[in-house]
């Protein structure tokens, strides 16, 4: 339980930490809030040789809501996300999703950047972000790009981000007002990775449903954002049939693999019980 | 100064905190403020750690051990292996249980993360690298992993070194995998009871493997002085003086030359009451080097090596009439011990008191036959919050029970109602030859049915049923067989298991008392002192407690088995009682009356008669260092032993309500109740605060802890990601109810409660989850009670999508 030896930097700007993730190449590694990587350190899983601490990169903090977009600096903590009240109001969802998150102390020290870069497929946060159709900015040697978070995650700990790269922002467009939003979480307890959860994000015309996206966590390698799942939603009146048509294309879609929190097929049943019970909560949170 | 006897009787009584007072813990003052003084926080000068090099795999043989590059690593002091321990003979070590286990593996590994090598460095980094750089060569062997292989004709032989014995200390072996068989009961009366009986059942229960969990780990400090030749060891030990005699004999170190100290302990339910290399691995440190070495384990190494629970594959059967009375029980118990036969029992005992397991009934023929096996898993069987193997046995019988009530189609309320013990049956002695002491069940259960409204809590159930829904409703009766125990019947390595209490009465009318047990939490220095205050007439609050150093304590054999109130208790009110005797000599005195002109009243004897004419204890101590009577000796003080005549018998009712989402697998406990029995009750909060544990630690076990090994013998989930430790957010809400049946051969008729709510709080758990299936015909189900597998029941009954 003893992490192997290592140089510990803190840069005071983006550029300055670029040159040394630049400088150290493999043998370096960013820390955040330190609550995925530690873990991994201590269990000698991880043994980078450098640490890259983006605590004081003051261009990392703070969340800024403007007319059709909510950018959220990559080192502000899950329990930013909790407490910022503006986010609540334009953004539900990704307060009901952070505090599905570990327990209040592992939210003050988590980054929302950190949780998404990790690219661990038991992270709750990019299943949200891709069913909110957010992207991330990266920042590089090479100058600054977006990625969609639906294209981001490639396999279990592979992203679409080069190594030398820092996700310094999370892009979300602002949800139309009075959409309906869920995010279904089983779990074994406190502090646990999911079974299986889903987040839903929907829009209604009067009756019937003209937007419908829905993605999932920890079923697969990657999060899951299945464009069929949202699909079977959209053009109805989000009635039960539909629902089961949504439903079965999650399952579909879910590809879990067997660990102690259950077999293949009850997690992928699991998956669907979630988007069932999202779909649900959301269409009844609907405001028009 | 106020003057006592200007107070009301009940002034007194509150003044002196004694027996049924609700007083804070005294402990908790330091402990709430950070301020305990647990292992870990002993440094000392010139200290250093040890840790270990432990075993990738499940059953390999060493081929080699190169220590060189670890010994390079900077701060890196010794590398301990099975060679360098062999001069000593210290390689191997001998279990309580009469096997012996490898200290550092010798030869060959048998478990996964068995100790290997033993690196010993100035700090826990460079030991930490130390144990990176050891390089070690294993072939692989075939693993076995299921106990039901055991004992087959192919079967890998785990224990070369044991192969060719035919007894490993319980009994004559059939199979080099076999460790002992147990047979207790008339068989010949049992197959009777079965051959003619009109209902039989029968089923197969597995108690899983668990671990205690205790959120303080095990570690020492091992610190040899070399100039006096003295040895000081710092553990987390549940029986210091029982750590001190196996030191001594394996070290070959005279005891009066060791010195165990057990500081604040941090949890232990039978997780420290054992020995382990670590400890001896330390001790050989600190005699090689001459300095201080500390080891404590981290959360992986205690759950996947030190002494885990239960693993008990059961099978169980009745016999019955029509009405449901049990005419006979039957039970067979393949019982996995892991690779070294370890477990904590009193030595005679090779499945501790699993005899109980008629329970709460009266059942006139049993026959029980268990054999125990090695695996290539860590070694262990210690009693997890309950005395040994009762909870096995209290589980078997509340399943089973529940199994006949569906089967003959009684409520299963009343088919326990129907198989008591009558209270006037007692004493009542079983058919498995225990002397139960006191009880009164039909009223315990009785008070729980009431205080649930049982009948609506039925009557919604089935309407639930109607409407598709699964709610369960469990009950357990259990009787426990707690205070190991007996001498003539209890032993540990030829000790017998009596318990001490030492008290000094200070001249101002303070006192300490000193036992031979160790808290781990349970509040005894509270609750000692609250027994003695009763008895002595001094405030609980003027009364110190001390308990785990040999140098100071009387012999005890510890703390587990709910063994502290019934023995050492008793051998506090008894020491207790002697001072008072001669306290009543020098009241005498100092009233100049016959010892026989005077009575006891709380806090002082009076003149009979002669209300105003009193000396108060605190009086009578100032007198027993100044004005004694002629001839009398000075001083105030009084030592016991106590060897109990009897074990006690504590007894509850629980009742437990789930709901079961059918969708998710997910149980939820809407109400549990809970009623115990622990004879007179000393402190009324502390009682309460261990039934609240004790309940969060059998909810635990019954939906989620367990200890899983793939088919290579790698041990899953050995960490509190998955090992599920519940939090205040899954811990149901608790709530509490008494009776008190004293028990008549305890000094103050108490019979220990902190272990009863693990051992009846599992069954009411599982029964309730059962319950919620019983009008599917589902009889029984597979503990722990995961999501998961709750759905996988869901699903094979088709109400799972
Ligand atoms: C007990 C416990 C329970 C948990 N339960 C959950 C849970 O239920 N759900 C959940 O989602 N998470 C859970 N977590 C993880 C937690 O949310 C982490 O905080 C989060 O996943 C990572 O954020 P961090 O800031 O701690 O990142 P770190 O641990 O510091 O970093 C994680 C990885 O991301 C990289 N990284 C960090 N920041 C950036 C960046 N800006 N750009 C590029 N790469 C970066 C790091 O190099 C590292 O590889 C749990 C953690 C603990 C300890």
């Amino acid at each position: 339980m003893i992490p192997g030896t290592f140089e510990y930097h803190r840069p005071g700007s983006l550029d300055e930490a670029v040159t040394l993730l630049t400088k150290f190449g493999d043998e370096g590694r960013m820390i955040a809030g330190g609550h995925s990587l530690v873990p991994m350190m201590k269990l000698r899983l991880a043994v980078p040789e450098h640490l890259i601490d983006l605590g004081h990169v003051e261009s990392l903090q703070g969340i800024e809501i403007t007319g059709q977009s909510i950018e959220i600096g990559a080192m502000t903590t899950q329990h930013d996300l909790i407490a910022s009240d503006s986010l609540v109001e334009t953004c539900p969802l990704l307060r009901e999703a952070a505090l599905t998150i570990a327990d209040p102390q592992v939210r003050y020290r988590g980054t929302i950047g950190g949780n998404v870069a990790n690219g661990d497929p038991g992270n709750d946060m990019p299943a949200v972000m891709q069913s909110l159709g957010a992207s991330y900015v990266l920042h590089g040697p090479s100058g600054t790009r977006q990625v969609a978070a639906r294209a981001f995650y490639e396999a279990a700990y592979f992203t679409a981000r080069e190594d030398d790269e820092i996700l310094t922002a999370i892009n979300i467009p602002v949800p139309a007002p009075g959409h309906g939003f869920a995010y279904e979480k089983l779990k074994r307890k406190v502090g646990d990775y999911a079974i299986a959860a889903a987040a839903v994000v929907l829009t209604m015309d009067g009756g019937t449903c003209d937007s419908a996206a829905i993605a999932l966590t920890n079923v697969g390698d990657t999060p899951i954002h299945a464009e069929a799942m949202g699909e079977s939603l959209v053009g109805t009146a989000v009635d039960d049939g539909a629902i089961a048509k949504a439903v079965a294309a999650a399952k579909a879609a879910a590809s879990p693999a067997a660990d102690l929190r259950g077999p293949r097929d009850y997690r992928a049943h699991a998956a669907g019980v979630m988007a069932g019970r999202a779909i649900k909560r959301a269409l009844a949170r609907v405001k028009t | 100064m106020s003057d006592a006897s200007e107070m009301t009787l009940e002034q007194r009584e509150a003044t002196i905190g004694g027996i049924g007072c609700a007083r804070r813990r005294k402990e908790d003052v330091r402990f709430i403020q950070g301020k305990g003084n647990y292992v870990d926080d002993v440094k000392l000068p010139g200290q250093v750690f040890g840790d270990f090099v432990r075993s990738p795999h499940a059953h390999a043989r060493i081929k080699s051990i190169d220590t060189e590059k670890a010994l390079a690593v900077p701060g890196v002091l010794a590398v301990l292996t099975a060679n360098d321990l062999k001069p000593l003979n210290l390689h191997w070590m001998p279990t309580l249980a009469g096997d012996s286990q490898a200290v550092l593996a010798d030869e060959k590994v048998h478990f996964q993360n068995q100790e290997v090598a033993f690196v010993i460095g100035e700090d826990r980094y460079a030991v930490s690298d130390g144990v990176q750089a050891v390089e070690i060569d294993y072939e692989d062997l075939p693993v076995l992993v299921d106990p039901k292989q055991a004992l087959a004709k192919d079967a890998p032989v785990l224990r070369e070194d044991a192969a060719a014995k035919d007894d490993v200390g319980q009994g004559p072996r059939k199979h080099p995998n076999h460790i002992f068989n147990w047979d207790v009961g008339d068989k010949g009366a049992t197959d009777k009871a079965f051959a003619g009986a009109a209902v039989t059942v029968k089923e197969d229960v597995l108690y899983q493997r668990v671990h205690p969990c205790p959120l303080e780990p095990c570690g020492c400090v091992a610190s040899m002085d070399k100039i006096t030749g003295e040895l000081t060891v710092y553990g987390t030990f549940q029986a210091p003086h029982v750590v001190r005699t196996i030191v001594s004999l394996i070290a070959g170190l005279p005891e009066h030359k060791i010195r165990v100290i057990a500081p604040d302990i941090g949890g232990g339910f039978g997780n420290k009451v054992g020995a382990y290399p670590g400890y001896v691995c330390s001790v050989v440190g600190t005699i090689v080097l001459g300095r201080p070495v500390k080891w404590v384990e981290n959360r992986i190494d205690n759950i996947s090596t030190t002494a885990f629970a239960r693993d008990y594959h059961m099978t169980g059967e009745l016999a019955a009439d029509e009405d449901g009375r049990i005419t006979g029980l039957r039970v067979y118990v393949l019982a996995d011990h892991g690779a070294f036969n370890a477990h904590a029992q009193p030595t005679k005992w090779p499945a501790g008191l699993f005899s109980i397991v008629t329970g709460s009934y009266d059942i006139p023929a049993a026959h029980v036959s268990v054999d125990g096996v090695y695996t290539n898993k860590a070694p262990g069987g210690v009693a997890y919050r309950c005395s040994f193997r009762v909870t096995e046995a209290s589980y078997l019988i509340e399943r089973m029970i529940d199994v006949l009530a569906q089967k003959v189609g009684l409520d299963k309320a009343e088919i326990r109602a129907r198989n008591f013990i009558k209270p006037e049956q007692f004493p009542y002695t079983s058919c498995l030859g225990w002397d139960y002491d006191s009880g009164d069940y039909p009223r315990a259960l009785a008070k729980v049915l009431d205080a649930v409204d049982y009948k609506g809590l039925r009557e919604e159930q089935a309407e639930k049923r109607e409407r598709g829904e699964l709610m369960g409703i469990g009950i357990a009766t259990f009787t426990e067989i707690v205070g190991a125990g007996p001498s003539r019947n209890c032993d540990i390595l030829g000790i017998g298991m009596f318990d001490s209490c030492e008290i000094r009465v200070h001249p101002t009318g303070s006192a300490i008392a000193r036992l031979g047990t160790k808290s781990q939490g349970q509040g005894h220095e509270t609750t000692y002192a609250q027994i003695i205050a009763t008895e002595l007439g001094l405030p609980s609050d003027d009364i110190a407690v001390e308990e785990g150093d040999t140098d100071t304590a009387p012999y005890g054999l510890g703390t587990y088995g709910s063994r502290s109130t019934p023995v050492a208790g008793a051998a506090a009110a008894h020491a207790a009682r002697k001072i008072r005797a001669k306290a009543q000599k020098i009241a005498a005195h100092m009233l100049e009356v016959a010892e026989g002109d005077l009575e006891w009243e709380i806090d002082r004897f009076k003149v009979k008669g002669l209300p105003e004419k009193v000396a108060t204890m605190k009086q009578i101590a100032f007198a027993a260092y100044q004005s004694l009577p002629e001839g009398m000796e000075p001083g105030l003080e009084a030592v016991n032993y106590y060897d109990p005549p009897n074990f006690t018998y504590p007894f509850g009712a629980y009742l437990c309500v789930v709901d079961v989402d059918r969708l998710t697998g997910e149980v939820k406990v809407r109400r549990f109740y809970a009623l115990d029995d622990c004879g007179t009750r000393i402190n009324p909060m502390i009682i309460e605060g261990q039934v609240h544990g004790g309940l969060t630690e059998a909810f635990a076990i019954a939906m989620g802890q367990e200890l899983i090994f793939d088919e290579t013998g790698n041990i899953q989930g050995a960490s509190l990601m998955d090992y599920f430790v519940p939090t205040a957010v899954e811990t149901p809400v608790w709530e509490t109810g008494h009776t008190v049946t004293p028990s008549p051969h305890h000094p103050i008729g108490a019979k220990g409660v902190g272990e009863s709510p693990n051992v009846g709080g599992v069954s009411a758990f599982s029964n309730a989850v059962v319950d919620a299936f019983a009008h599917l015909d589902v009889t029984h189900m597979p503990m722990p009670h995961t999501p998961w597998r709750v759905w996988k029941q869901c699903e094979a009954l088709g109400i799972g999508e």
